[in-house]
Order: structure tokens, then sequence, then C-alpha cells
């Protein structure tokens, strides 16, 4: 394709695709990078100066040692139900539905919390893990199901089980879990020894971080160095080619299903033992919806995942002190959110041309 | 219930059942040219929040109907050029596209409206009684005694099935997403075709949305699509990729959606909440029972290329 | 220029990434001509025909057409200078009628479409040639050889002047290419002009009134049918001799290594299932099964390797019953599969080289031992095969995508044969290669055979079938028409079962 600009040419055309770390790195970058520049055009056009916007919102993140704390504990469910993504989205299922498995994993955990009060701590929180993990993995296991018996596609199915997860926590906060006397729709507090307790005085950063530290290990392990994970990438490929050579797809589907949405679960037991201690409407907040665009950020790989959890949970805490200062709001964050999952979208294409400019004479020579 | 409440609920059902309606006849057209068109949500939101904001500056619904239309079309040219120019993932695109807009109309809504207030109500569209037919008994006010936008919307559904079935264009169109490279090889630009189709969805997907907004009430609402545009997708598979199944789908929707607000107002033992999920374990429920015996565009979601050998 | 020329493609070159698939080619053709454009698959015939058809843009050379100098954008200009093609992959909506089917395109508008009118047409037009179809069939339901001849209407239709036919005998009966022959004979009398792709030699001699041979994006050379010969064709296509045939050891054994005994299988199409279909394939032999796709050779592959429900009979493996055995136990047996299509059921083709070719043992030892898999095995069995199959390029790290045919299917041979399988199921194992990968291809499986597998080559490529195989079965509809060793059956005879009839029926007058 050429673009004639004055006396030069714009020559764009297709080089083949070279694949080196650097420009795996890169690629997202520019992807960051581009939606911030959107989104500053946004903010200049309400009439607010991008750069302080920005400056507050980096200050509220990393401004002291405690804003730094707080950006690791955001981070920290986005972290878990991004590594539960990549495994989904790797064995080439598309799942939205981060947002309702966190939902019923905090659910569970929060009833294991409150039944199993007579436990010992040490026993208590591995089975409040347990509890959430199931919440959350069953929550995913059922669009697998579907998936892979049905054939019916799973993104509508995970959205639709969003919403079906958030009514009927509202209804069991509204009424069975309504924590007595009942001035607020919220359930009873889990038992003190099943809190996640803090690690770092002055700040809320918990042992769930170390959950989360743990996890990406165990989703490195799983999907490179195990021949489960060796099969479900190839699911993800090729799922004919798959097939061909006697890998069950049906069974990786569901596996992978269940196992995104453990982690998802997980994520939502953190939230609920280590911040809130106890069970209460929107407690994910969108994390789900998140947790998708960290996923596509970091690449499908633990390592850019973590990286992008980080700036991610940055980005959650400076947004409410950019809405402070700079009077800019808060939904800014989904903004440049969705921004980024387009951009990175495009880089893999936009990485595959060459961009020369040519002066006229040179192309006629 | 008594007459005069069954003919409140039926007329109540077409009405919620009509955002679901235009969202999902646009969502047809994308399909037959085999895009996979995720995008409604944000589409349809946008379209509610433009609704809202050209009838609150102009003091018209029409305007208001026409800027949500342009709002619905600028979200779907997004998806088309990352769907057909970029040719990248379709449903994550239109997931990206939604996260976008239902951010962006939220921040719209503040910055336009002030952090923390509403807008007070805008002018909105009213219901329009026919004359004589809104006279018929039971059918009369049922079908007759409607909005503007709902006799629009039931005027669409002939309307695109004619376009779609017997035209030369809607040839064209199906020819694109079953085979496109055959309709290339005849000389048809499938990228135009597509995008056509696209900035069909967005100004159908767009109204949907500014009807949720000045017609079925009369004021914008963070996140008030509440997942519609994702029911309004699966409709186009329930209604088997034909205008009139889309019709049915998008009403059995609709009954769903008024079932729920009257059986709150009931007071019926069940709690609320049961009745709000109704609409999504219905379309799980469906799709469940209808995939497979029902076969869609056979080039739905890949990227056309003309290079590709 | 020359005026008696309809068509002069002047230095044409075409690269894609670094490749130049045309490199500097002449091509002319006079009005009233059949002319055959010769060379091996990669040589850039199709490439050549796809610019000419508007699909691509030359990066060099120009086009003229009856004298005026031309600029082809897309098929809406070749279609409107008179220039029509018929695709090797048929370009037909299938759930749209033939009339809708031939109509498409040329208008697109809101009126109402007169569908009488046009399927009157384009019936009028059809019996004009004889083609005997229906205009207002749905094109599923069609035969392929009745689905090309509406290719063929929906280019005459559109007036046109030159048609380009690619490849179009590849799913024909010999009677069916007959019949075609007879149709482009009837078109060039008229005054119009065929360009024929082919690399099939004898029809080349028995249909063109010139050929241009092509080979690796370059022009050779342009003949005059009447003045040359298939060898002479064959060396210019090729740059050497070619193989015309393989030193084979006949067959030792007795021993049934696979059998299928009455096995039914439901097919795609109805005609398809399978039907009492009982074979043996001995060890050391090569069985080729010769017949138009569609026959039910895809759901004997399927049947065999596990990937299709057997409802009746039994499929053994050396005398055990494996009938109901999952795939990847049949693959852990011994039992290896090139499959039909190499990019969809082959390879991973987002994988590395190495991670396609432990597709069958990445789960055993030694590449998983205690559960772990090691990647650096695997790096080390890749680096081993690509060296023994002569890969390139040679990296194990190489995503598979990019590679060409023929490096890909050396990448599933490297697979399939480095575990020394019993029985190699090979599924138009060389389509779409060049002679040297295809000759590669040959030499491997004969070289599996000496060793004593049992190998079942489906092939719709006649001449090859001949050419490897000990034994030949026929298929038609599910059922073996005939069995004979290559050289015992005249080709015509073998074209009337590929058609239909049975062995028995053969000479026998009606």
């Amino acid at each position: 394709m050429n673009i004639k600009l004055g006396n030069s040419q714009i020559v764009i055309e297709r080089k083949p695709p070279t694949k080196t770390m650097f420009s795996d790195l890169i690629g997202p970058l520019i992807a960051l990078f581009l939606a911030l520049l959107v989104s500053a055009a946004i903010i200049a056009l309400s009439g607010v100066n991008p750069i302080l916007a920005y400056t507050s919102m980096i200050d509220g993140a990393f401004g002291n040692f405690r804003s730094f704390a707080e950006t690791v504990v955001k981070a920290t469910p986005l972290l878990l139900a991004a590594l539960g993504l990549t495994i989904s989205y790797r064995t080439g299922l598309v799942s939205i539905g981060a947002e309702g498995q966190i939902v019923m994993g905090g659910l569970m955990a929060t009833l294991a919390g409150i039944y199993f009060t007579m436990l010992p701590g040490f026993v208590l929180i591995p089975l409040v893990m347990l509890a959430g993990m199931l919440g959350g993995g069953l929550w995913g296991a059922i669009p697998g199901y579907l998936k892979a018996k049905l054939g019916v596609s799973e993104v509508i199915n995970t959205i639709m089980l969003n919403y079906i997860a958030i009514f009927f926590v509202t209804y069991l906060l509204d009424i069975p879990l309504r924590e007595p006397p009942g001035y607020f729709p919220q359930s009873a507090m889990i038992a003190k020894q099943a809190w996640l307790p803090i690690m770092v005085t002055g700040t809320r950063f918990h042992l769930g971080v170390l959950f989360a530290i743990i996890a990406i290990l165990v989703v490195y392990f799983l999907l490179w160095r195990s021949p489960i994970g060796y099969q479900m990438r190839a699911v993800g490929l090729s799922q004919t080619t798959a097939h061909t050579s006697g890998i069950n797809v049906k069974k990786n589907l569901v596996l992978a299903m269940g196992l995104s949405g453990a982690f998802a679960g997980l994520a939502g037991m953190v939230e609920v033992a280590a911040i809130h201690h106890r069970l209460v409407n929107s407690f994910s907040s969108g994390y789900g919806f998140d947790a998708m665009a960290v996923a596509l950020l970091g690449k499908l790989h633990p390592a850019g995942v973590v990286i992008a959890a980080l700036f991610f949970g940055a980005l959650r805490v400076g947004a409410n002190m950019m809405q402070r200062t700079a009077q800019v709001p808060a939904s800014l964050v989904f903004v440049i959110q969705g921004l980024v999952i387009l951009f990175v979208l495009m880089d893999a294409l936009l990485r595959q041309y060459s961009i020369r400019i040519v002066k006229e004479d040179v192309v006629h020579g | 219930m008594d007459e005069v409440n069954v003919i409140g609920f039926v007329q109540a059902a077409i009405r919620m059942s009509t955002p679901i309606l235009l969202a999902g006849l646009g969502g047809l057209f994308t399909s037959r040219v085999g895009i996979i068109n995720f995008a409604l949500e944000g589409i349809m939101v946008t379209g509610a929040f433009f609704g809202v904001f050209g009838s609150y500056i102009s003091g018209s619904p029409w305007i208001g109907a026409l800027f949500g239309m342009i709002g619905g079309m600028a979200a779907a040219l997004i998806l088309g050029f990352m769907s057909i120019t970029v040719k990248v993932d379709q449903v994550v695109s239109g997931t990206g596209i939604n996260i976008l807009f239902l951010g962006l109309t939220s921040y719209l809504l503040n910055i336009v409206f002030d952090i923390g207030a509403k807008p007070s109500q805008v002018a909105s569209f009213q219901d329009i009684p026919i004359p004589i037919l809104s006279q018929i008994p039971f059918i009369g006010p049922i079908l007759f005694n409607q909005n503007a936008l709902v006799y629009i919307a039931m005027l669409l559904v002939p309307f695109c099935y004619y376009v779609i079935y017997k035209t030369s264009f809607g040839l064209t169109l199906r020819a694109v997403g079953e085979h496109p490279r055959a309709a290339d090889s005849l000389g048809i630009s499938v990228v135009k075709t597509r995008y056509i189709a696209i900035v069909i969805s967005g100004l159908l997907g767009g109204l949907g949305g500014a009807f949720l907004s000045i017609a079925q009430l009369s004021v914008f609402m963070e996140n008030m699509t509440a997942g519609r545009g994702y029911v309004a997708w699966a409709s186009v598979t329930v209604g088997n990729w034909n205008p009139f199944g889309i019709l049915g789908a998008s009403l059995l929707f609709g009954l769903a959606d008024a079932l729920q607000l009257r059986l709150q107002a009931f007071g019926i033992g069940i709690p609320h909440q049961f009745f709000m999920m109704l609409p999504y374990i219905l379309t799980m429920l469906v799709l469940a029972g209808v995939v497979g015996r029902t076969v869609g565009p056979s080039a739905m979601g890949k990227p056309y290329s003309s290079e590709s050998k | 220029m020359d005026t008696q020329n309809i068509l002069e493609m002047r230095n044409i070159t075409k690269k894609f990434a670094n490749v130049k698939a045309c490199n500097g080619v002449t091509f002319f053709v006079k009005p009233g001509e059949v002319h055959a454009l010769l060379g091996e698959n990669g040589a850039g015939k199709t490439t050549l025909m796809n610019i000419l058809y508007g699909f691509y843009r030359p990066d060099e050379g120009e086009i003229y057409l009856k004298g005026q100098l031309t600029d082809i954008h897309s098929p809406k200009d070749a279609i409107s200078l008179g220039i029509g093609m018929v695709h090797q992959h048929f370009m037909l909506v299938p759930t749209l009628t033939v009339a809708e089917n031939v109509i498409l395109g040329l208008t697109a508008n809101l009126k109402k479409l007169d569908m009488e009118k046009a399927v009157e047409k384009v019936q009028q037009l059809s019996d004009q040639f004889n083609f005997q179809v229906n205009a207002k069939a749905l094109v599923k339901d069609l035969s392929i050889g009745a689905q090309q001849k509406v290719e063929l209407l929906k280019a005459i239709y559109r007036g046109a002047d030159i048609l380009i036919l690619d490849e179009p005998t590849a799913v024909l009966t010999p009677q069916e290419v007959k019949e075609l022959f007879t149709i482009l004979r009837q078109f060039v009398a008229m005054g119009k002009s065929v360009i024929f792709i082919s690399h099939k030699l004898w029809e080349v001699m028995q249909i063109s009134n010139r050929v241009t041979v092509l080979r690796q994006g370059g022009f050779v050379d342009v003949v005059q049918t009447a003045e040359t010969t298939k060898e002479v064709l064959a060396d210019m296509m090729v740059g050497r001799s070619v193989v015309l045939e393989y030193a084979k050891t006949p067959v030792a054994s007795s021993e049934a290594l696979l059998a299928l005994h009455g096995v039914c299988a439901e097919g795609d199409l109805p005609v398809s299932c399978l039907n009492e279909f009982s074979l043996c394939i001995k060890k050391g032999e090569v069985v080729g099964v010769a017949g138009v796709d569609g026959n039910g050779q895809r759901e004997l592959a399927e049947s065999i390797m596990g990937l299709r429900a057997v409802t009746k009979g039994q499929v053994c493996l050396n005398g055990k019953d494996i009938t109901d055995m999952p795939i990847r136990k049949r693959i852990k047996l011994g039992m290896a599969h090139i499959p039909e299509d190499r990019l969809k059921q082959g390879l991973v083709l987002d994988f590395t080289v190495a991670e396609n070719m432990v597709l069958d043992t990445y789960d055993e030892p030694p590449l998983t031992c205690k559960g772990i898999f090691q990647p650096q095995k695997m790096q080390d069995i890749a680096q081993e095969l690509i060296k023994e199959f002569d890969v390139r390029p040679p990296n194990y790290d190489a995503i598979v995508r990019n590679f060409s045919g023929g490096n890909q299917q050396k990448v599933i041979l490297a697979r399939e044969f480095t575990r020394s399988p019993q029985f190699i199921l090979a599924v138009q194992p060389t389509r779409g290669l060049d002679i040297g990968a295809t000759e590669f291809v040959h030499r491997r499986l004969l070289a599996e055979k000496e060793k004593g597998a049992a190998v079942l080559m489906i092939s719709a490529d006649l001449d090859e079938v001949l050419l490897v195989s000990d034994r030949v079965i026929v298929m038609y509809e599910g059922r073996i028409m005939g069995e004979f060793i290559p050289g015992e059956v005249l080709i015509t005879d073998i074209g009337l079962m590929m058609g239909g009839t049975p062995q028995e029926r053969l000479g026998v007058c009606e």
C-alpha cells in the first residue's frame, strides 16, 4: 500500500513476522502508551489538564509506602483472576466470567468462614481457600460443560452467569445471610482465625499476596511444564489437530474453564478473607473485567500478567485520588481498560508491517 | 390478574422487548455478513446516553433518537475497523468496545451533568394511540397504543425480511456471510458490504439503546443496558438469523422482563432478585436448547483478506 | 504488439513476502484457442491467473487486452473486460440456488429481485450448452461435476471472452473430463479463448492448441501442442527427468496387519457412507485407494483411526479388535496418520516445529517424567528429526505456520515415522506439494513399507496411486468397485470403476 505525501511516498508493506523478546515486550508498551494518550485527549477535552490528572493518579498509587502497598493489595485479586483467564484463553476459550466466578468464590469462602468457626486457623484458612476455589471453579465449569457438550458459546454463557451470580448474592445478603440486627445487606463476619493476616504493619498488605505469587508459578508450571498444559495449548491453537491426534478436547475445555474459575474464586476468597472479612454487595467491583484487560495486556504469560496487574492495581488506587484532586471521574479507568484491550489487539497486526518513507524519484528510478 | 392488568402486562412486554428487537435486527445484519457483533452492549449504552443528551439539548425526543443512532454508529464503526480492517478477534474487540463505552458514557454523564448529579427528566417518547385500531378490544391497546419507536420497530421487521431475502443487496449480504471469497471473485466488495452492515447495526443498536433512555424511561443511568446487548445478540441465534425469529425471541425476553417487574409489584413470596435473573437464565436455557439445531452463516467470525491464498 | 493476440501479459512479477511467485513471466493468448498453462505445484500458474483476474496486483509488468493496455484492480474489472475464471476450489455459495449464484454481484440495490426472470435466463443458457443443471437447485445438493458447470455458467452469463480454468479436472471422473472437453471445444469454436491451467501432461496433450510452461515462477517456453511430446513437456516442467517408476519389493507376507470386516459407518453425505466395507492390508504392502473425492474415503480413513464411529463390523489390528478403541490408544499401538488437511488436522500451526513433533509422544517418557514435561528433551529429539528429514529452515523453535507445504509435510512425516509404526494411513499425502517434496514423501512411504509396515494410501491423484501402490482398490459411494495390481487394468476401465461400474461388469454390453 502506497500513500502519496507531497514529494515522497509512504510505503507500507508486509514483512515476515519476527519473533524476538523485544518485539513481544514493545507491543503491549505501545498499546499502553496509545491508550493513555487517547485518554489524555478525552481528559483534555473535558477541560482538565491531563498532566495534572495523571500525576495525581501516580501520586495516589505510588506516592508513599502505604499507597504502594495498597496498589499491590488491589493488584492481587486482579492477578489471580487474570492468571485464571490466561488458562482459559490459552485453551481457546473466551471467558468473560471472571466477575461472576469471583463473586461465587467469595460467597463459598464466606459460608465456610461462617459455618466452620470451630476449626483452628491453620485448618480453616485452607478450607476457606478450597471453598472459594470450588465456588469459582463450579461457576466456570458450567459454561465449560455447555460448550463442550452442546457447543454453546462460552462468551454469552459466562456473561449471563455473571448477572445471575450478582443477583443471587444480592438476594442472599438481603434475606438469608443478612447479619442480624439487619441494618445493612451484609453477611456476618467470618471467623477471626480465617482472616488473612496482615504482613506489613501500617498497610493492608496481606497473606493473599503470597497466594498470588505462588499462583504465578503454578500457572507457569501447569501450562509449560506439564502434559496437561501441552494439551490445553494444543486445543487452544488447533482443536481439530488436537482431536485428530487423540487429545480429549471436551475434557480439556471443561478443565480449563473449571481451573480458570477456581483462580477467580480464589481471588474472591482473598477479597473476603483479607479485606472485607464478610460478604458485601459489589465486593468485586469490576475486578473480573479488569482481569480481562490484564490478561490480554500481559500477553497471556504469567510474567507479563504480573506487570499488567500491578499497572491496573495502580490505576484503581490512583483513580480515586484523581477524582478527588483533579475532578476526573473514576470511570475513566474503564475507558483506559477498553482502550488497552483494543490497542493490544491491534499491536499484533501493527508489528507485521514495516513503514518506510520513500522519496518520489527513487520509486520511479 | 384481571383483564386490565393482563393488557397492561402484555403492553409492557412489547414495550420492553423493543430495545432488544432493534438491537437484534442490527445484529442480524452484521451476522449475515459474518461478523460476530459482541459490541451491541456498548452500542446500546452509547445510544442510550446520546439519546438523553440529544433530547436534553434540543427538547425533542426525535433529535435524541437521532443522536442515539449516530452515537451507536460511532461505536459500531470501531468494531468494524477492528474486525474488517485490522482483522482481529471479533469477540474480544467487542468486549473491549463494551468496556470502553460503558466507561465512557459513565464518564460523560459525570462530566456533562457533574459528578454525582443525575439529569432531570428529559423529553421522551409518549404513547401515541392509533385512531380506530387502538379501540379494538384487547389487541387494540396492546399493539396500537405504544410510542412511536415501537411502531417503527414493528415495521422494521417485515422491512428487514424484505431487504435480506428479496433484494439483490440482501443476496449480496448473504453471499458475503457464507462464502466471502466467492463474492469477492464476482466483484463484490466484501469490505464495503461488511461496513454497511456494521453501520446499520450501529444505527439500529443505537436506536435500541436510545429507547431505553428516552422511551422506556426518561433518564440515563450508568450501565442501564444491564446486559441487554448480549441478550440481543443471543436473540439473533435463537431467532435463527431471521427477522421474524428475532421478533419472537425478543418478545420472549421482553415477557421475562415485564414479568419480573409485575411480580415484584405483586409482592409474591419469591424475592425479586430471582425475577431479575429470569432473562439471563432464559437466555442460557434457550441457547442450550437451540444451538446445534440452527446453523448460522459459514463465514461467521472469520476475517476476510483478499490477498490470502 | 502482435494484433492477433487477444491477451498479452508481459514481464509480470509478483512477490509474496520475500518469495517471487512470478518472475518476469510472459504469456500470450490468441482468440479461438485452448492455451494450456503447464507447471508443477508452486510454479506460479495460479498466481499469474489470479493477477489476470484481479485478485492480486502485479509488482511489475503490463497486461494488454485486445491491444489496449489495461489495469485490472479487482475481479470486477476483470469481469467487465470479458475475463471469467473457474477456480480450483469452487467459488459457489452452497446455501443459495444455481440461479442466485449466477446472478450474484450483478446488482446490489433495494429493488425487488425478479428471480423468475433470472431463473429463466440461467436455465436457457444451461440448456444451450446442454449442462443439464436445474437453475432452481441448491448448489450444495449438486454433484461436483454439476457444480463446475455452474461455475462455467457464471462466466458465460457475464459474457466472458477469455475463460480461465484452474486445474478443472482434479475432481472429475474420466467421463466427466470428456464432457468438459467437449464444452470447451464448443466454447472455442465460438471464437473465445480458454486458458487451461494444469499439471497433468496427458490432459494438456489432449485438449490444448498451445502450451506455455512455467517453472518456479519463471517462463520456460511456449510450444504448439501438435509439435511436442509429454516427455519434452515433463522435462521443461521440472528441469530434470521425472521419476516414472519406483523400485518396489514384492509383498512377502500374507499376514493381514490391518483388517476391516463388514464395516458400516455414517457418511457426511448420504452417498458416502461405508456399506459392509471389507479390506485387508498385509505387512509390507502398500494399498492405494483410488476414487473421486467424496465417495467414502474420508469415512474410511476416520473409521480406521477412530475419528468416526463404526456402527457395524470390526476393525482389527494384528488380529486385535480395535473398533471402539480411543484414538490415542490406536496411535500408541503403532498406527500412524498423515491426515488429509495438514494445516487443520496434522499440525498446530502456531506451535513450534519441536512442539509439533511431539504431538504423539508428549505424555510419555522421555518427554514427560514423573508428570513433568521436559522441553529440553523435546528440543533434542526435534534437532535429530530435523536433520534426518531435512526440514527447512532447520530451527526447532520456528513456528510451523510460515513453512512451505513440503516442509510442513516433512514435520508430520518425521513425527509419524520416527516411531516405526506398524500401520500408516496416508490421506492425500502430496496434495499441493512440488515434485521434489512429492518424491520425498513417496520414497519415505516406500521405505516404511520395506521395514514391514502396512500402508494404506488414499489419494484423488490416480497417477500417484498407480505409481506407489502394490495393490489398488477403487471406491465409489462407500463400496469397493474393483481391485487390481497397477498395470493390469486399462485407464478407461479404472475410470469406469471410479464412475460406478463394478469390476465384474466391465466390458459387458448394456
